[in-house]
């Protein structure tokens, strides 16, 4: 009897495991991602509308898929199982270094100029200032994750450039949050001294009442630098039909539904090109994040 | 027994010395208190298809240890020939997680990705278990079959029956692992349980992931009451079907993770002879070496050195929480639940918690480490427990504790913690959140830059000091004449 179950148990499994096979693709689906930076119930809430929005548009099933990091934004758009990505600026140039023929189509109109803000908690003594904070030296430090531009490659760089040295070298501990609402919740206990953060996201925390400014606040701003931007895989155009990049870019230039644009916030969608990402491969190249 | 256990106890007290567990936090209770409110209020609407969420958890870790079992049970009757040892002492090293991400490079978000990322590795363990406890096996029954027997039959009605029940008792308890391993899984994106409290937790929706937390305890408390040998023929036939779609397989993806992703760089389309690579090749081995290898393996053997301790410490203080030599019917029951809540809660939540208390330094990793595992421990423990026979007229209370029953569980208990050793060593790669760089850390980061290369050269390291532990525990295990698996799995 226990054989028989055995047997049973063996032959279902092995059945289950044969279903997982890869199928033959019916109707291609055009399927997109984009890094998990924020609030993943908004995130869906958000790019199921960009979805629904996008299927309209370009005639074609269009799916979101969520993931869980950078990285795995990355390796989607890079097997092709996403052809299209709403990525950061590090995450959109790793990306595009993987994908030949890979093209940043569209950014918010904010992102060219985008913001870190460092913040300290108030025990460290360190005040808002417009020059690069050096009292941060020697402090307990954490980034967001290590994918992020706003919450470590720009940060990282400054840190760099300005206190001589690797952050393991210039801090006393340097921990990696996970994302910026973390990083906000540890500098604000103290359980790490300062720390960076995505200045949209700190915006938003303040708006919502989540950050108590007699201990956490902001010491200072980076300089603007691009961030966020959609990129398309070059071989959509072969996949889709010839245009379909140009369909796509359109598309997304010409989103006008305010609750649509509110959601990311954006105010609208402007064009972008690989070159404007130029200066965030630069410093990603500078300090070894891409080699 | 004393001897070896003071050795370690002296070994941990030094690496105590070097780490750093300092205590730098100011106000974490804000925090705590917003996750002690959420968890006071937890609200089971937030994630709607919560019972789905539990059921794709399940089917995950069964499908996983299902096919680790067989391929495990497999591997056990080779486990004699020393590369087959090695192989499964290999695949066993690597982290579930890290399984993971490296299939979810070559195959992306799929449910094969999952399956295998909990079979590969509880392969290597099951492999291992079932071959000692063969081993062990009482072989009257064999000795006294009739001269030309095929292997087979003697396998089956002669070997096999007289060691069913630890098999059996062992794949059970894996399979508790497995649900563990299965939500964690989520962390990654796959549709485990992990996924939503992943995300209810770092966005501090605290009441949400109670929730999750409170639906995942009772799913284990519960776990006698539904995994019933005569069971498994149907969850076999149903859970495959229950794992949600995915992505579809490329075959250019996984060729290419063989071919390029995880060749050194400086080799990478380059002829190995021509000019210039391999001192390139020399540069980036060094580099690994010194930057990431070494500094990550010091980490790694302090952390693990001190949490083993820990480990053992608290699985003494805790297993009388379920013992019945010490608690009634009703105390026991309370003490399961807080066993069950203490191993079942991922340890980067408790990580966080003491993160939050003491500020970034070692300590909240050894504590979120050994109690997650004292937990595991004591539970085992206590279980053995309960089987000890008293005489009538034995002592009671401390004495009772000291005298009585700890001399007779402490060999039990110390197989336990060897067979611990490699898992906690394991588990101090998830707890990047703490800033410690061990090879854990640095495999993260690796793959968090899509720098494949490097995540395998580190895992090959990771994996080789694995299996030097494994050689060091199986020593010390012999030596103290611990490594009876069969006594020791007796439930």
């Amino acid at each position: 009897m226990k054989k028989i179950t055995i047997f049973i148990s063996a032959l279902a499994i092995f059945i289950g495991i044969a279903s997982m096979a890869p199928k033959a693709a019916v109707a291609e689906t055009f399927v997109f991602t984009a890094i998990p930076d924020q609030d993943e119930s908004k995130l869906i809430e958000r790019f199921g509308k960009v979805a629904a929005y996008l299927a309209k548009e370009l005639g074609v099933e269009t799916k979101y898929i969520p993931v869980k990091s950078y990285a795995a934004a990355v390796t989607a758009f890079r097997n092709n199982q996403v052809q299209l990505a709403w990525f950061g600026g590090l995450s959109g140039v790793r990306a595009r270094s993987l994908v030949e023929g890979s093209k940043a189509i569209a950014q918010g109109a904010e992102d060219p100029a985008f913001e870190t803000y460092i913040i300290a908690h108030s025990s460290t003594g360190l005040n808002a200032s417009d020059s690069f904070p050096m009292g941060i030296k020697g402090k307990t430090f954490t980034f967001g994750s290590k994918g992020s531009t706003s919450g470590r490659l720009m940060p990282e760089y400054y840190i760099r450039n300005e206190l001589g040295g690797s952050p393991d070298n210039v801090f006393s501990k340097v921990g990696f949050s996970g994302n910026h609402s973390k990083t906000i919740a540890l500098v604000q206990s103290g359980a790490y001294q300062v720390g960076a953060v995505n200045f949209q996201v700190w915006i938003d925390e303040l708006k919502d009442g989540k950050i108590d400014e007699s201990k956490v606040s902001v010491i200072w701003k980076t300089p603007p630098y691009p961030d966020y931007q959609w990129s398309i895989r070059g071989d959509v155009d072969k996949t889709f039909g010839a245009g379909f990049t140009e369909r796509v870019t359109k598309a997304l230039l010409s989103m006008s539904d305010p609750d649509l644009l509110a959601s990311f916030p954006r105010s609208s969608f402007i064009p972008a090109s690989n070159a404007d990402y130029q200066p965030i491969l630069d410093v990603a190249k500078q300090i070894k994040l891409i080699d | 027994m004393l001897r070896v256990s003071g050795l370690f106890v002296v070994v941990a007290l030094g690496c105590l010395l070097i780490a750093d567990v300092h205590i730098t936090t100011l106000d974490p209770w804000s925090e705590l208190q917003r996750m002690a409110l959420g968890f006071a209020t937890p609200d089971f609407s937030a994630v709607g298809d919560i019972g789905w969420v539990l059921v794709r958890t399940v089917a995950f870790a069964f499908c996983g240890v299902a096919l680790g079992a067989v391929g495990g049970f497999v591997l056990s009757q080779f486990f004699h020939v020393g590369p087959v040892r090695w192989v499964c002492a290999f695949i066993r090293a690597i982290h579930e997680l890290f399984w993971a991400l490296i299939f979810l490079q070559m195959f992306g978000l799929t449910p094969l990705t999952g399956v295998l990322a909990i079979a590969i590795p509880y392969a290597g363990i099951c492999a291992k278990v079932y071959a000692e406890t063969l081993e062990e096996a009482d072989l009257r029954a064999s000795k006294v079959l009739a001269p030309g027997a095929d292997m087979v039959s003697a396998f089956l009605y002669a070997r096999l029956p007289t060691v069913w029940v630890h098999i059996k008792n062992y794949t059970s308890y894996r399979f508790e692992c497995g649900l563990r391993s299965s939500a964690v899984l989520g962390f990654v994106g796959l549709p485990t349980l992990g996924f939503y409290l992943e995300t209810a937790f770092s966005e501090g929706h605290y009441s949400e992931a109670a929730a999750l937390m409170i639906m995942f305890y009772i799913l284990i408390a519960s776990l006698r009451y539904w995994m019933r040998v005569r069971l498994i023929g149907l969850y076999a036939l149903i859970a495959p079907f229950l794992l949600g779609g995915g992505v579809e397989i490329q075959m250019t993806n996984i060729v290419r993770f063989f071919t390029v992703d995880i060749v050194p760089s400086p080799l990478r389309g380059h002829d190995v002879f021509a000019a210039g690579v391999l001192p390139d090749f020399a540069g980036w081995l060094w580099m690994m070496l010194s930057d990431m290898a070494l500094p990550g393996i010091v980490a790694t053997l302090i952390l693990t050195q001190i949490a083993l301790v820990g480990t053992g410490m608290l699985a003494l203080m805790m297993f009388p929480l379920i013992s019945d030599k010490f608690l009634g019917r009703f105390g026991r029951s309370i003490g399961h639940g807080v066993l069950v809540v203490i191993r079942s809660t991922p340890e980067f939540i408790l990580a966080y918690i003491f993160l939050q208390l003491w500020g970034p330094s070692m300590l909240p990793a050894i504590v979120a480490l050994s109690l997650h595992n004292g937990a595991i421990i004591g539970h085992l423990i206590g279980r053995f427990s309960n089987q000890l026979v008293l005489r009538p007229d034995h002592a009671t209370g401390i004495n009772l504790y000291a005298f009585e029953i700890l001399p007779r569980i402490y060999g039990q208990f110390l197989a336990y913690l060897f067979y611990r050793w490699e898992v906690i060593m394991r588990e101090t790669a998830i707890l990047g959140i703490l800033g410690i760089a061990t090879l854990g850390f640095f495999i993260d980061s690796a793959l968090s830059e899509i720098r494949l290369d490097r995540a395998m050269f580190l895992i090959v390291v990771t994996a080789i000091l694995n299996i030097g532990i494994d050689i060091l525990s199986r020593r010390i295990r012999g030596r103290l004449h611990l490594s009876d698996t069969a006594q020791q799995l007796k439930k």
